[in-house]
Order: C-alpha cells, then sequence, then structure tokens
C-alpha cells in the first residue's frame, strides 16, 4: 500500500497537533468553511498518494533535468512525499528485468488510477524502431501505458509538439504523443525543456486538487500558459517607449532594452518564464540578454530565424519573408502599372493622331 | 446563352446608352470607400511600423510611448475598419442591387464570363474599347471580391486574432478569434498571413488607383466622379 499524505508528514516528524492546525489553516485560506478542516484531514489521512509512472521517448532528458531543479516546491519534496514516482528511467534505482517488473506491477495494481508522464515522443517510421526501449519499440510500451491511465502529462515541447526530432523532415517521423494517444486526456507542458516549478506546480495541482488544471484550446494549463511572454517581460516599457536593441553589443544592449527587433519571439510565446523565471527565479533568457526563442510554441524550430522579427515563411517555394514576397508583388504591380500606362497614353496619343486626320480630310 | 450572344447584349444594353446618367453608388457605400480608404493607409503604415519599427527613441522609457501610439492608431483603425465592414454587410441587405455585387461573383453567368475575357483583351490593348457597366466590370469586380471582400474578411479574423493575445483568455476577441491561431500553426505565423496580407491590399490598391483613373480617362463611363457623387454617366 502506497503510503498517505499523512504517514508522510508523521515520518518527517510533524506532530498531529500541527497537522490539524495544518488542515484548518488550509481551509481558511481556500475561503473554505470551518466544517472543511476535519474533511481535509480525513482525505489527507486516508487517500493514498497517486502514482505516477514517467516514461522517456526520443528526447534528451532536459525535462528530467529541469524537473529535478525546481525550488517551490523541492523536487524532493514531490518525488518522496507528494506523489509517489513509481518507474522514472533515470532517477529510480532499480534497474533491467526488475525494473520492467516493477512497471508491469503498477500498471496492474492501479489500473485507471496512475498519472502517465511522458518525456520525449515516439518515432514512428520503420515500425517504431528509431527508439527501442526493453527490447520494444517506445510507440508500443506508450500505447500499453496510456491505456489504463488515469491522465497523461506530455512533458516539454517533444511531447507536446515533436520538438527538434519532429522539424523538417523528420527522419524517424517523431509523432507529438497527442497523435498516438486517444480517449486519455492529455496535459501539454510545452517547453524544451519546461520551468521546473511549472512542471512540479502541474504535478501537484492534479495531486492536490485530484483533477487536470484548465487546459487552453491547445491542451496547456491556462495557469502557466495563459499570457505571452510579451506581457509579462520586465523590458516591455521599452517596447512601448520605442527604444530596442539594434546590434548585440550596442549601447541599447547594454541598457537592457527591448529585444524586439533582434528577433525575440517574446510576442509570439506562451509561457511562465517572464515571471517564475528560471533556477529558483534568478534570470530568463531576456533578462540574460539574449532574446527569446520560442521553444515552448508549436514547430518552434521551423518557424524561421531565431533572430529576426519578420520570419521567412515557405509556402512560396523560396525562403523569404513577409516583406520581400508582398515587397516584390507590390513593385511588380508597381512596375506593370507604370509600362501600362506608358502603352496606354501612346495608345490614345495615337488614336487622337488618327481622329485628327479623318477631321482633317473632311 | 453563348459567349457571342452575351456579347451583344452587353454591348447593347440600353441604360449604358450615350449620354444617359445612372444612380449607381448610394450614400454609405461611397462613405464607406473613402472610410476604408483612410483606414487602409493608416493600418497599412501602421502595421508596417510594427513590424519593423522605427529607431530608437533616446532617453527614460518612461518619457516615451511611440509604439504604445502606433499600435493605437492601428488597433483603433482597425475597430472603425471591422465597423465599416459590418455596416457594409447590412447595406448589401437594404441598400440597392449594386450595393451588393462586392459580395458574390456570378461565375454561372455567361455575361460575367464575356464581360471578363473582353476587359482582359482591352487591358492587353486586343480591343479598341471596352463594355460600359453600371457597376463594376468583370474584372474589377473579381479584384474586388477578392482583395477587398475575401481580404478584409482574412484580414479582421487574423487581425483580431493577434489583437486577442493581449487582450488575453476569455475575452469576446479571443473567444470569437482565438482559434485561428492554432489553426494557422501558432502566432508567428499568423503574424506572418497578417503581414502578407497587408502587401496583398497595398499591390491592389496600386492596380485599383491606375484602372479607377485610366477607365475614366479611357473607358466610355466615369469612374472617379461616380464614387464622390454616385452618379455614373455614359459616352460616346
Amino acid at each position: 500500500m502506497t503510503e498517505t499524505f499523512y504517514d508522510v508528514l508523521r515520518r518527517q516528524g510533524i506532530s498531529r497537533r500541527s497537522f490539524l492546525k495544518f488542515c484548518s489553516l488550509t481551509a481558511t485560506s481556500l475561503g473554505l468553511g470551518s466544517a472543511y478542516a476535519p474533511k481535509i484531514a480525513h482525505a489527507m489521512e486516508t487517500k493514498p498518494r497517486t502514482p505516477v509512472i514517467w516514461l522517456e521517448g526520443l528526447e534528451c532528458t532536459c525535462c528530467s533535468e529541469s524537473f529535478i531543479r525546481s525550488a517551490h516546491p523541492l523536487t524532493k519534496d514531490v518525488i518522496l512525499s507528494m506523489l509517489s514516482l513509481d518507474y522514472h528511467v533515470t532517477l529510480m534505482a532499480a534497474a533491467g528485468h526488475q525494473a520492467e517488473k516493477q512497471l508491469e506491477e503498477i500498471k496492474k495494481k492501479y489500473k485507471g488510477n496512475y498519472i502517465l508522464a511522458v518525456e520525449g515522443n515516439p518515432p514512428l517510421n520503420e515500425d517504431g524502431m528509431y527508439c527501442i526501449e526493453g527490447g520494444r519499440p517506445f510507440v508500443e510500451i506508450l500505447k500499453e501505458t496510456a491505456a489504463d491511465a488515469k491522465a497523461v502529462i506530455a512533458w516539454g515541447a517533444c511531447a507536446s509538439y515533436g520538438c527538434v526530432q519532429a522539424a523538417k523532415p523528420n527522419p524517424t517521423r517523431a509523432t507529438p504523443i497527442d497523435k498516438v494517444i486517444s480517449g486519455k486526456p492529455i496535459i501539454k507542458v510545452p517547453g524544451c525543456p519546461p520551468i521546473a516549478e511549472v512542471m512540479t506546480g502541474v504535478v501537484t495541482y492534479m495531486l492536490t486538487f485530484d483533477r487536470l488544471p484548465e487546459l487552453d484550446r491547445q491542451g496547456r494549463p491556462k495557469m502557466f500558459y495563459g499570457q505571452r511572454i510579451h506581457d509579462k517581460c520586465y523590458r516591455r516599457p521599452h517596447f512601448d517607449a520605442g527604444q530596442f536593441v539594434e546590434q548585440w553589443d550596442d549601447d541599447a544592449a547594454r541598457k537592457g532594452y527591448c529585444l524586439y527587433k533582434m528577433g525575440c519571439k517574446g510576442p509570439t510565446t506562451y509561457n511562465a518564464c517572464s515571471t517564475v523565471r528560471w533556477n529558483d527565479g534568478v534570470s530568463f533568457p531576456i533578462q540574460s540578454g539574449h532574446g527569446c526563442i520560442g521553444c515552448s510554441e508549436d514547430g518552434f524550430w521551423d518557424k524561421g530565424s531565431f533572430y529576426d522579427r519578420v520570419t521567412d515563411i515557405k509556402q512560396f517555394g523560396i525562403e523569404a519573408n513577409a516583406d520581400k514576397v508582398g515587397g516584390t508583388a507590390a513593385a511588380a504591380a508597381g512596375a506593370g502599372v507604370a509600362v501600362h500606362a506608358a502603352l496606354s497614353a501612346l495608345k490614345k496619343a495615337k488614336k487622337s493622331e488618327s481622329t485628327e486626320k479623318v477631321t482633317g480630310d473632311n | 446563352m453563348n459567349l457571342n450572344a452575351a456579347a451583344a447584349e452587353l454591348e447593347n444594353d440600353p441604360q449604358t446608352a450615350a449620354g444617359k446618367t445612372v444612380y449607381v453608388y448610394e450614400g454609405p457605400v461611397r462613405l464607406w470607400h473613402w472610410i476604408n480608404v483612410l483606414c487602409i493607409v493608416v493600418l497599412a503604415a501602421s502595421g508596417y511600423l510594427i513590424a519593423s519599427p522605427l529607431p530608437s527613441t533616446p532617453g527614460e522609457a518612461s518619457d516615451h510611448f511611440l509604439m504604445g501610439y502606433i499600435r493605437f492608431a492601428h488597433f483603433a483603425a482597425a475597430y472603425v475598419f471591422t465597423v465599416g465592414f459590418l455596416v457594409r454587410i447590412y447595406w448589401a441587405v437594404v441598400g440597392n442591387s449594386h450595393a451588393r455585387q462586392l459580395f458574390m461573383l456570378p461565375v454561372t453567368d455567361m455575361k460575367w464570363w464575356a464581360g471578363l475575357i473582353r476587359e482582359l483583351r482591352w487591358y492587353l490593348f486586343l480591343e479598341k474599347q471596352p463594355y460600359k457597366y453600371v457597376g463594376h466590370n468583370p474584372l474589377g469586380h473579381m479584384f474586388m471580391y477578392l482583395f477587398v471582400t475575401v481580404a478584409a474578411v482574412l484580414m479582421i479574423c487574423t487581425g483580431f486574432a493577434l489583437y486577442s493575445e493581449g487582450m488575453g483568455l476569455g475575452s469576446w476577441q479571443d473567444r470569437l478569434f482565438g482559434w485561428v491561431i492554432p489553426l494557422l500553426g501558432g502566432s508567428q505565423a499568423t503574424h506572418s498571413w497578417h503581414h502578407l496580407g497587408m502587401w496583398g491590399i497595398v499591390t491592389f490598391v496600386i492596380l485599383h488607383v491606375y484602372a479607377a483613373v485610366r477607365e475614366d480617362i479611357m473607358s466610355r463611363q466615369t469612374m472617379i466622379s461616380t464614387m464622390i457623387s454616385g452618379h455614373r454617366t455614359f459616352r460616346e
């Protein structure tokens, strides 16, 4: 039997008196009546911690690396106290057949009750042979494990959108997990990697409230992906004032002006970087003087240069941006008009000449 | 009806006999046209400057609001353009038959095709004169349908989708137009399409102004004064 929250708290030396005070305080801070304090206590005493299976497919483990750096809450509290992380290739002690046996056991024991967290995605070309785990294609393991899960978390750009391995021409046909798994709620937590606190925040929310966080149209939690980086950027006043970095080594760069002209993707990227920041809130890319590259947006590798504001599009067979394509069209129209006008004038002159002749003859 | 019969009918339309004057464009249609002119100039200029901003202003950020004003001009003109377009749709319903012309292409009408071919040949200097039309000629009609009606719908949809990003999730702009962004493959791609749309309209404006001036001089009907007074006069 998995430990309950209460068991964990007692094990960590918290008295029952402190525990009950915590429950009353929680009820109050959530705006619930005093009658809810015993209900919260009861839930924490009886509800087993939710088991989590963490699978890794075609990926670079940057999501796990980010996850273990969470400061609020500390990762150790998340994986040792809050949830029961029962299978995680990088973090678990077990290995080989022992680990695979463990996975099978969790799937059977907690059928329909565990959360599946997926880092990376399955490549579908050659029957999935580009990603083999325990002697089997990852796509098979993913489908089987998802079938009995309560909910699925898609960690990072890989699982959510495909990321670099799915960039054109995508030789392995790396595919976002929502195209492979059906009939299960999927929460996308994009980013390359996602912010540590966003990851633990999503997990904590699901465990505390026993439901999915509110999602937007693209299946991302609204609380972290509801606003663009631009909307909460501390350099935003420079944008509104029209003060931009024009070159990486100019005075404006030293003064910390807006990186819009340097191709910063903050205005088109939904993430919490400008509020939560990274490494326990120390900094984030724009604060370090480099524009956002939009790593939490769909297909960010195929959206043109990281350093252009008006990015190249490929719909016209050539790589050119909207200004080049549209400007060329407008210039061609202008030139065509000029030539056409000259020809028309010539024709009219000829016509009036011939009419004059006709009148002259009379 | 074959093409030749259609052509003959066009040439001998009693409505367009020389010396005749017809009331074509009603007040709201003409007003809409000139409001659109202003809106498009403001929208294209401010939109271009949003994508490629002016050189930086020096001094404290709190002393300036240049980008803010440019964006305000863009958003304000966009609201005027949108409201104008909605009122124009209303007028297409209650106005005269010419007010409806912009909203449908008569692709099943042989007369329309005959006119289109004649008009194309006229622009290639293969005809001595074009037919006369009370409303738009078929070539102009096609361009206006694509670059005014269809383009306006696309620009309003992509524009309000981008605007909704600033207004936030759950705003009416987001609820009505937010779906456009994932459909086009993200915010950056939506910006690119909106930007291309601007160039499409700019290209159309160049051709439209040229064609209007040219027809006013060379065809057998008034053009520019018609969009001012609403009356079209035909000549020999």
